[in-house]
């Protein structure tokens, strides 16, 4: 779907990219980083809109430098920022939308109402978009990126400024354009969490280089970090100290969360697959001791910093970055 | 997911009511290319100018002042049959000039409105994101304001006209400066829309849009006015062509005088020669051009 090869692109006084080297197959793919770690530059580049400094990009077999009107017939675009004008009504803006992506009027019409309804926009979408909600807006946006249906939507921070149901209802939309819709995604977030759920492609970037580049199936079922929080009983006065102990008989290793809330009552451990949800499961039970929460820990993009540097993954520059 | 198979399995309402989600059906009928793009746009802007398509609040003002440009045109008319008058009370060609306060409105309106609007909710970037290009945008943009001033200033010299043969006045003489007034207001149009267009686009804004355009149209007319008017009193009438060239309606009326056969509003009635008019005419097309520059530069700019 997309190939970039040693991708750079700089500006007079930041580099944007820095020779960034990725494939993207078909599916769902999460494109990870912080604010300003060059997602939509790459982004703007794809499209055909911003020529690179150094470096080639291909996105549905088309060059982007030369081919940029083709790709942006085939691919659909969701900024991250606001884009709706409040005074007309979805369908009268998703239908012009469509004519500009080169629609005929009554085919227009048609797939805007396909589209509308397929991201949840019923009766409101007669009415002017100004008075619509953050998660109405949203959808509207995301309605006019695949009203042509293209073969690969790019959709900019879809989730941002969602409150958690809209988010999850955002996330199992995206999940659908590709199950359902048959349109390959390539969704942009600073949040690896949300990404991990609905991708099955994850790719890193910060400071305009590649991190890492792999399935989330390889995240997810390798190295979670996991953390535990446990109750005491009169018979384990230290119940923390009591698994710490039987985690250790069993060969886990086991760190003290210091520096979290909660330090000395939460275990850190990382989880290497199934077996090992299992083991801290019939160990606590052994003991008799409650289990208050058992959570995977990553939320920050700085853990997968570490994890890439120490499985020597990726380029050793990574560390510098972290963060 | 859950929410996946809840939307594909049939939902049952009440009795044997039953609601078919029919899933998502691919598009592969034509996709008609930029050029289509391009003309879509220019009818959507062209509809905009006269708030078709938008809400009923922005219908009025340009209703409005269509129909201001009409009234004076159907009156004298309509006094031209009664008096069976030999010729009518205006020109074809001074029309657009007497008017110009409302031609100087409808810019200042609708300019901003068709470009600032798209900028303040930053729609740009989703026209960019498709097939259409920088120049697509400036050049439909540009002739659907074009064509708007056109049909607001030549549906009265069409009035006119119209009733000029039905007053059963000369016809040559007529058809003659019906066509050069058509003329002029298409220069009028195309250099009016220019200037509107590159003054609304520098901002996101449309109250400073509205009121820099007005300001631009009126005070370079004010200033040359009373500098010709100045330039007369002190019988430096050859001054008076030259100074003409520095605001828009002026020059339009310079362009007619010289080459479409109109009196000139000039203090002393005085028109530009020859030689000056074609200076007229190459400063006027040289501002359109210059104006659609400017407007290609904005846009290379505003980007994604």
């Amino acid at each position: 779907m997309i190939a970039t090869e040693s991708l750079s692109k700089r500006f007079p006084r930041v580099t944007a990219l820095d020779r960034l080297s990725v494939d993207v197959g078909p599916g769902v793919t999460g494109l990870v980083g912080a604010n300003g770690a060059g997602k939509s530059t790459l982004i703007k580049i794809l499209l055909g809109l911003s020529p690179a400094t150094e470096g080639r990009a291909e996105v549905l077999g088309l060059d982007v430098a030369t081919e940029g009107a083709a790709i942006r017939e085939r691919v659909g675009y969701m900024p991250e920022h606001d884009c709706l004008p409040p005074d007309v009504s979805a369908t009268e803006f998703v239908v012009h939308m469509a004519r500009m992506s080169g629609l005929p009027p009554t085919a227009a019409r048609e797939r805007t109402a396909d589209t509308l309804r397929h991201v949840g926009l019923y009766e409101e979408r007669y009415r002017p978009i100004g008075g619509y909600s953050t998660g109405m807006k949203q959808r509207v946006k995301l309605a006019q990126a695949l009203v042509h249906d293209p073969q690969l939507v790019f959709l900019d921070e879809p989730t941002n400024g969602l409150d958690p149901v809209g988010r999850d209802e955002m996330l199992g939309l995206i999940r659908r354009i590709h199950t359902d819709f048959g349109i390959s995604v390539l969704v942009t977030s600073h949040l690896l969490g949300e990404l991990e759920r609905t991708c099955d492609h994850v790719v890193v970037v910060d400071g305009g280089k590649l991190l890492r580049s792999s399935s989330t199936t390889d995240f997810t079922q390798t190295t979670t970090p996991l953390a535990i929080e446990v109750t005491d009983t009169d018979e384990h006065p230290d119940g923390t100290r009591a698994v710490r102990e039987a985690l250790h008989a069993r060969g886990v290793s086991v760190e003290d969360g210091s520096g979290l809330p909660g330090a000395g009552h939460i275990l850190l451990l990382t989880a290497q697959g199934e077996q090992t949800y299992d083991l801290v499961r019939d160990v606590i039970a052994d003991l008799g001791l409650g289990l208050v929460r058992m959570e995977q820990r990553r939320h920050h993009i700085s853990e997968v910093f570490r994890n890439g540097a120490d499985s020597g993954e990726e380029r050793k520059e990574a560390v510098g970055h972290g963060g | 997911m859950a929410a996946e198979q809840s939307t594909r399995t049939p939902v049952t309402a009440s009795g044997d009511t039953r609601i078919h989600n029919i899933g998502y059906r691919s598009y592969d009928g034509a996709r008609l290319g930029r050029a289509y793009a391009r003309r879509s746009l220019y009818s959507q802007s062209l509809r905009g100018s006269y708030g078709l398509g938008r809400s009923v609040k922005s219908k009025v003002l340009p209703m409005l002042l269509f129909v201001v440009m009409c009234v004076p045109a159907a009156i004298m008319v309509a006094v031209a049959v009664a008096t069976k008058a030999k010729d009518l009370p205006v020109d074809y060609t001074r029309y657009a000039i007497v008017m110009q306060a409302v031609i100087s409105l409808y810019v200042a309106s609708q300019a901003p409105q068709s470009v600032s609007r798209d900028l303040r909710f930053k729609t740009v970037p989703l026209y960019f994101s498709r097939p259409i290009e920088t120049a697509d945008y400036v050049r439909a943009k540009f002739a659907a304001l074009a064509s708007a001033l056109f049909i607001l200033t030549a549906a009265p010299l069409l009035v006119l006209y119209v009733g000029a043969l039905l007053a059963k006045l000369d016809f040559s003489d007529q058809t003659k400066g019906f066509a050069q007034g058509l003329v002029s207001v298409a220069l009028l149009s195309l250099l009016f829309a220019g200037i509107g267009l590159v003054i609304a686009s520098v901002t996101p804004r449309r109250g400073f849009g509205i009121a820099a355009v007005i300001a631009v149209l009126t005070i370079t007319y004010g200033a040359v006015s009373t500098l010709q008017a100045i330039a007369e009193v002190q019988n430096s009438g050859d001054s008076i062509a030259w100074i003409g060239l520095f605001s828009p309606i002026t020059l339009i009326d310079g362009v007619q005088s010289a080459f479409l056969g109109a009196a000139s509003a000039f203090p002393g009635g005085v028109g530009p020669s020859n030689a000056e008019g074609i200076v007229y005419v190459l400063v006027t097309l040289g501002l359109i051009a210059a104006s659609y520059g400017l407007l290609m530069r904005r846009y290379k700019k505003v980007g994604l």
